[in-house]
């Protein structure tokens, strides 16, 4: 590989308590990609994004953005760092409006003219949101809050994007909706995602790469095209 | 109906002191769920520094303008130094540290001060006010009691809706975990929870002082009535903290006038057990509003 990895995590561990769940994970993954953390439930997928983005202590291992180590460091400062972690389910600030939730997500960055041009973008980006902004943001439709969390994630102009399983409890459409978003951030932005999924065929369908995890190990990784027509693999790991 | 109306006024004059303090416990609860049983502890002690400054300088504006910046003070350095230990260790730790401060602070003012029981000056004039030859039950100086709340309420709620600061707080007193995922520095913002909770129970010490003398215990009572205030409210709604306070000064008044007024703080505990048994989550709490 000669380019530089915008994210790469060497060697890993992590356990909530005395309990490990990360044993020794390595992922390596080149700016403006996309891969995809796949395996099942208990695989350690979620345990993954919670240590990069500094919600779990990595106990051995370092993490790299842009070359820079992370491991330890506090989720403040790893959002600072231009790691933005989208968690799985409900990530939007109900009690907030949808403008307070944008706005809260450019509060990490200086100036109040680099804040407003973020809020517009967003709003130029998503028209679904300015036509809402002064809602609660608890009125929205699951589609809606999960376009929403992504776009207040991109409001501190990340480098690297963590998603937790975006799919989750969407209609089939919406599915599709968010999945092409991931792709267009990927290609008009150059976002680095790292993307966390139960349904592994729709996240191969997009991403560059993907590894597949199992109780806190990689089991395979490779490119996404190399892995969806892995036979053996798909029956074993990801159900497809 | 002439004492109605002075029991009206005086109950609602009374009530802003007791909104000041339910306010700075909201502010607290809100951010980090902590209960803070020194609140009235932290007011008396800035008391005392308004009387050292308005004995020494003779200005009472001084000591006034020095006991709210002095609550700010105070407030951050507890929560920096004694409260931010505790988070996250359950909340039985964070209710004993916070009366453990109130123990301290109590007996730290006792060593410096004394403990005898000590006059500290109302803002303005406490004679009575007359509309013609009908006599208020007021005076100027609960005027400017009741103006100086409402107005430093107004300004938190100003904060707290329009500017990035109010945003921060808000948020992390909804969702701490997501905020510091979008790099907002939470302990910053705890912190600051603590400082405007400080400036608060400081405004309501140095406005109720004037009536209960000035000793180490002395807002002990007050912080019980101004927690049933924060309670009628639903302890984490800034407007119900201000509402439950009027609301409670003024049942309290027609209780104490038209009853006797020995028992006051007794009436006070029952509207809290009453509360607590009939609509235990406040009148104005989030989970309520959040319906509408």
């Amino acid at each position: 590989m000669a380019e530089a990895a915008a994210l790469a995590i060497e060697d890993v561990h992590a356990g909530y308590g005395g309990v490990p769940v990360l044993n020794g994970v390595s992922i390596s993954a080149r700016p403006g990609t996309i891969t995809a953390v796949l395996g099942a439930n208990g695989a350690g997928k979620t345990t993954l994004l919670r240590t990069i983005s500094g919600l779990v202590r990595p106990r051995q291992g370092r993490i790299l953005v842009d070359g820079a180590n992370l491991a330890r460091r506090h989720p403040e400062d790893i959002a600072r760092a231009g790691v933005a972690h989208v968690p799985e389910g409900q990530g939007v600030i109900t009690e907030l409006t949808v403008e307070e939730n944008l706005r809260l997500g450019a509060l990490c960055r200086r100036g109040g003219s680099v804040r407003s041009a973020a809020l517009s973008d967003a709003y130029q980006r998503f028209p679904l949101l300015a036509e809402r902004k002064r809602r609660h943001a608890g009125l929205l439709s699951g589609g809606e809050r999960q376009i929403l969390v992504i776009a207040r994630a991109l409001m501190a102009a990340p480098r690297v994007l963590l998603l937790d399983e975006p799919s989750l409890g969407l209609a089939p459409r919406m599915v599709a909706q968010v999945m092409d978003l991931v792709r267009t951030l990927r290609d008009e932005v150059g976002l680095t995602v790292l993307l966390v999924e139960q349904n592994a065929r729709s996240a191969l369908a997009i991403a560059d790469c993907g590894m597949v995890l199992n109780l806190g190990t990689v089991v395979a990784a490779d490119d996404a095209a190399v892995l969806a027509s892995d036979v053996a693999l798909r029956r074993h790991y990801l159900g497809f | 109906m002439q004492e109605f109306l002075e029991f009206t006024l005086g109950g609602i004059a009374v009530g802003m002191i007791y909104a000041a303090i339910a306010l700075s416990l909201v502010l607290i609860w809100r951010g980090t769920r902590v209960l803070n049983y020194s609140q009235g502890g932290m007011a008396m002690f800035t008391t005392y520094v308004a009387w050292v400054v308005i004995r020494d300088t003779g200005s009472y504006w001084a000591g006034f303008a020095v006991a709210l910046a002095a609550g700010l003070v105070l407030g951050a350095l507890l929560e920096v130094t004694v409260v931010r230990p505790t988070m996250g260790k359950g909340p039985l730790n964070s209710v004993i540290v916070t009366i453990g401060l109130l123990i301290l602070l109590e007996g730290v003012a006792g060593i410096i001060y004394g403990g005898q029981y000590r006059s500290f000056p109302p803002s303005f004039s406490i004679k009575g006010l007359k509309v013609g030859s009908v006599a208020l039950g007021i005076s100027a100086s609960d005027l400017f009691t009741a103006a100086a709340v409402l107005a430093a309420a107004l300004a938190l709620f100003l904060v707290f809706e329009y500017t990035s600061v109010g945003l921060r707080l808000r948020a992390t007193a909804f969702a701490p975990g997501v905020t510091r995922l979008l790099g907002v520095r939470i302990g910053r913002v705890l912190t600051l929870g603590w400082a405007l909770a400080g400036l608060f129970g400081a405004l309501a010490g140095v406005l109720v002082t004037p009536s209960t003398f000035l000793y180490p215990n002395s807002m002990d009572s007050i912080f019980v009535l101004g927690f049933t205030a924060a309670v009628i409210g639903g302890l984490d709604s800034p407007v119900g903290g201000v509402i439950g306070g009027v609301l409670l000064g003024v049942v309290l008044s027609y209780a104490g006038g038209y009853l006797g007024s020995n028992l006051v703080l007794v009436y006070g505990l029952a509207a809290l057990a009453l509360v607590l048994m009939i609509r235990p989550s406040g009148l104005f709490s989030s989970t309520a509003s959040r319906r509408v």
